[in-house]
């Protein structure tokens, strides 16, 4: 038989895990019997494990690249006409291939955890790097047995069907590797957890060692959810950015639990309390990246987003129940050196308000797995079918959020164990009397949505904590003779994982806002126009100008000409455009918008006349939509300086 | 050991509390999937269903003026009157499967405030419009309950 690319793909697959088994074998027998050279001999299988992944993602891209559709996968994906950089994050753009990329992903930060803790930490060390390798020979099983990215078509064809078009943009080009980095990031504090319970060394070590990876693994999960937003924005054509559908909460899901995860480490790092509750956090964060994976790629829960279905539900939830039986049998049988030494004094405390905001955060969790699920559990019991829309998940969230923004004004502040009447009032009197104003002035100036007035008085209370404190500090330094500047960002360098967490939190209140203001403000119309006709929303005039065709290298496409205009002001020409793929049996619309700080302007083309005299189009104002995306560069901001290097000098 | 059992037993008002809300989230916001045949069988007007079947051929009418939309659904054995206002989703068209959120009007006909539409790469209108077509579309349809609107 013919050696092709597809079977040099498939070779190194079963080379990598076939060295990922070794690797997690010898990292076991050398992590129970200290046996230096099979340690060493796992630290190369790691690197060759990688080295070996990274092959399998070369051939496939020059497989993409030249049109090898001897490959499955290939063939399915492209087609001679998709343009050059999709047909290279094609690699990532259907089941086989983001499997690939996860590995890829896990074999990076199992390479960067070799380098840095090799020497650092010795006896933790080498069960971390057997759990990494069990987990990385899990997913080599998934890309050599259910969904083989390299499966080898015959007879060849001609041309290939062509990358689902929804997804050629740029938005999946950075979101898949910003969501898997934040899912197989997980991975590192989950493995030193487990290497904790596997030595009995329960206490706050591997928190404090893994801190910085779980500040990076929940940026890039949120970063993936921002970006994901912003993609069904632009590309869906519906106006919206989030539906609960189950792709999405599949990964907010992790993201719920791993933020809960991130909050209560620091009450076991300075009260030695929670211990149990960190360890099954991240047990369920991380079991939660992979039954994200199983409940969307499994078929079981048809979505939009399900692109491809396939047998891999199975081996997904077999480790899954394997993972979490494992980690559970550890925790149970280290049970006795779980107890806390810490002890909660009182309810009015920075403990007892963290406790609070998991609490919420684990149950929002929880909300959100049984909105995904119940038509599942329904259909088990009743054999009947039915759905859970966004109303469910609405109204049990809302509340749930607005009680965590609340707690995230609260908890910076308020004192360990137990706070004084006095010491609230200095410290939430002036933050609570600021969000109090600034509701009644939104209300002055004509706001009437009860809700948005809530969530502007929350953000205005805690953003007044945050300057009320900052002020304070840097004005102590001040005194001490340095200058305003050297003051403000001497603290902000000097106490960087303080001010990195209040810049995240201000990014979070930026998304907040545009979340509560889009929900509550967005308008919509729609109208069929003959040319020259307009439709009026929000202020804007909208007039149709006429219809275009042209060929693309890949589809056909009918583009629209709008003007906008504001009173008499020209704001933009937007051309939304209806895009016809010979793969597909009806036409994909393409959203034109003019982004702005306040509203968007956001135009889809509908049905049309075919000569080009009538054209239907749907008109949106969305408002503040695009706070959500500057949210996401505050997050970017306060996740640097929070993983800044520590420049504290020891108490 | 007594602040202990405290702490407890507020754990265990704040889960009832999230169990009761949750299930009393899902019961009411819980929609049905119904076929033509099952909705015509017991036509409850004004509560929220999702209906799914097949576009008859020949029975879609889109007036692009009024943005008047109807058609009619069918399952092989029944068949829905629909109206929609609104220009119908891409993946709208006649002999193909759809499925529409919401309420038997009373008057004869269900109006449909959301046109959901089917995603998938492999699915593919019955060419045969026999049961066993049918069958085969429902099932699809049925697969796609969570399907976004658009």
């Amino acid at each position: 038989m013919l050696i092709g690319a597809p079977e040099i793909g498939y070779a190194l697959t079963v080379v990598a895990l076939g060295l990922a088994l070794w690797g997690g074998a010898a990292a076991v027998t050398a992590a129970r019997g200290g046996r230096p050279a099979l340690l060493a001999s796992a630290e190369r299988a790691a690197v060759g494990v990688w080295a070996l992944i990274t092959g399998c993602m070369l051939v496939l891209v020059h497989a993409f690249l030249t049109f090898d559709f001897s490959i499955r996968y290939v063939a399915t994906n492209t087609n001679r006409g998709t343009p050059f950089y999709y047909r290279i994050t094609a690699l990532w753009g259907a089941l086989e291939g983001s499997i690939i990329l996860w590995a890829w992903l896990l074999g990076i930060y199992t390479l960067i955890v070799v380098i840095r803790y090799r020497r650092r930490q010795p006896e933790l060390y080498p069960w971390v790097l057997t759990v990494m390798l069990a987990i990385l020979a899990f997913f080599l099983l998934v890309m050599t047995v259910p969904a083989p990215p390299f499966e080898r078509l015959s007879p060849v064809p001609a041309d290939g069907r062509g990358l689902n078009p929804l997804l050629e943009d740029s938005g999946m080009i950075t979101h898949p590797v910003a969501l898997y980095l934040g899912f197989t990031g997980f991975t590192v504090p989950f493995a030193f957890a487990m290497a904790a319970l596997a030595l009995g060394r329960t206490g706050e070590e591997w928190i404090t060692i893994t801190r910085r990876w779980t500040i990076i693994a929940w940026y890039f999960l949120s970063l993936g959810l921002l970006i994901g937003g912003w993609w069904s924005y632009h590309v869906l054509g519906w106006g919206g950015y989030w539906a609960w559908d189950p792709v999405e909460n599949a990964a907010f899901m992790p993201w719920l639990t791993g933020t809960a995860f991130l909050h209560s480490v620091m009450i076991q790092e300075r009260r030695r309390m929670l211990k149990l509750w960190n360890l099954t956090l991240i047990i369920l964060t991380f079991g939660l990246t992979l039954f994200g994976t199983f409940l969307t790629r499994s078929g079981i829960i048809g979505s939009v987003h399900a692109f491809t279905q396939g047998s891999i539900g199975a081996f997904f939830l077999t480790f899954l129940a394997l993972v979490l039986l494992t980690s559970f049998s550890l925790l149970a049988w280290r049970m006795d050196r779980l107890k806390g030494q810490g002890e909660l004094d009182s309810i009015v405390s920075r403990e007892s308000v963290f406790l609070l905001n998991n609490v919420f955060l684990v149950a929002a969790s929880f909300a959100v797995f049984f909105g995904t699920i119940f038509p599942l559990l329904y259909e088990a019991v009743w054999q009947e079918k039915v759905s859970v829309g966004g109303p469910y998940f609405n109204t049990i969230n809302i509340p749930l959020f607005l009680g965590l923004i609340f707690l995230m004004g609260v908890g910076p502040l308020i004192a360990w164990r137990r706070a004084s009447m006095e010491s609230l009032r200095r410290n939430f009197l002036k933050p609570v009397l600021a969000g109090v104003v600034a509701a009644a002035l939104l209300r002055v100036i004509g706001v009437g949505n009860a809700l948005v007035l809530l969530a502007a008085a929350l953000v205005v209370f805690v953003a007044g904590t945050m300057v009320l404190d900052f002020w304070r500090a840097a004005r102590a330094r001040r005194r001490t003779g340095d200058g305003w500047r050297a003051a403000t960002f001497g603290l902000l360098l000097r106490q960087n994982r303080r001010y990195g967490g209040f810049v995240v939190h201000l990014g979070i209140l930026v998304v907040a806002l545009g979340v509560a203001g889009s929900q509550a403000w967005s308008l919509q119309t729609e109208a069929t126009l003959a040319k020259g006709e307009t439709v009026e929303l929000g202020g804007y005039r909208v007039r149709f100008d006429g219809l275009e065709g042209s060929e693309e290298s890949n589809h056909a496409k009918v583009t629209g000409t709008f003007s906008v205009t504001h009173g008499a002001r020209p704001v933009d020409v937007l051309q939304p455009a209806k895009k016809f793929y010979p793969q597909e049996q009806t036409p994909i619309a393409y959203v034109d918008y003019r982004l702005g700080f306040l509203e968007d302007v956001y135009l889809v083309l509908g049905d049309f006349a075919r000569d080009g005299s009538h054209a239907t189009v749907k008109v949106q104002v969305n408002r503040m939509v695009s706070w959500l995306w500057l949210g996401g560069l505050v997050l970017t901001l306060g996740t640097v300086l929070a993983v800044l290097p520590d420049r504290r000098r020891p108490a | 050991m007594k602040r202990r059992a405290k702490f407890l037993a507020g754990g265990a008002v704040i889960l009832a509390a999230l169990v009761y809300l949750v299930y009393a989230g899902v019961s009411q916001s819980v929609v049905y999937f119904v076929t033509p045949a099952e909705l015509l069988a017991a036509p409850a007007a004004g509560k929220t269903y999702r209906l799914g079947g097949m576009v008859q051929p020949g029975s879609l009418v889109w007036q692009p003026r009024t943005l008047d939309l109807r058609f009619t659904l069918s399952d092989g054995k029944a068949t829905v009157p629909v109206r929609h206002k609104g220009t119908p989703p891409d993946l709208f068209a006649e002999g193909r499967g759809a499925v529409v959120e919401g309420a038997w009007s009373g008057e004869g006909y269900f109006k449909a405030t959301t046109i959901l539409a089917k995603h998938s790469e492999e699915y593919k209108a019955p060419h045969d419009p026999s049961q066993t077509g049918y069958k085969e579309l429902l099932k699809t349809l049925r697969g796609d309950q969570a399907s976004q609107p658009r």
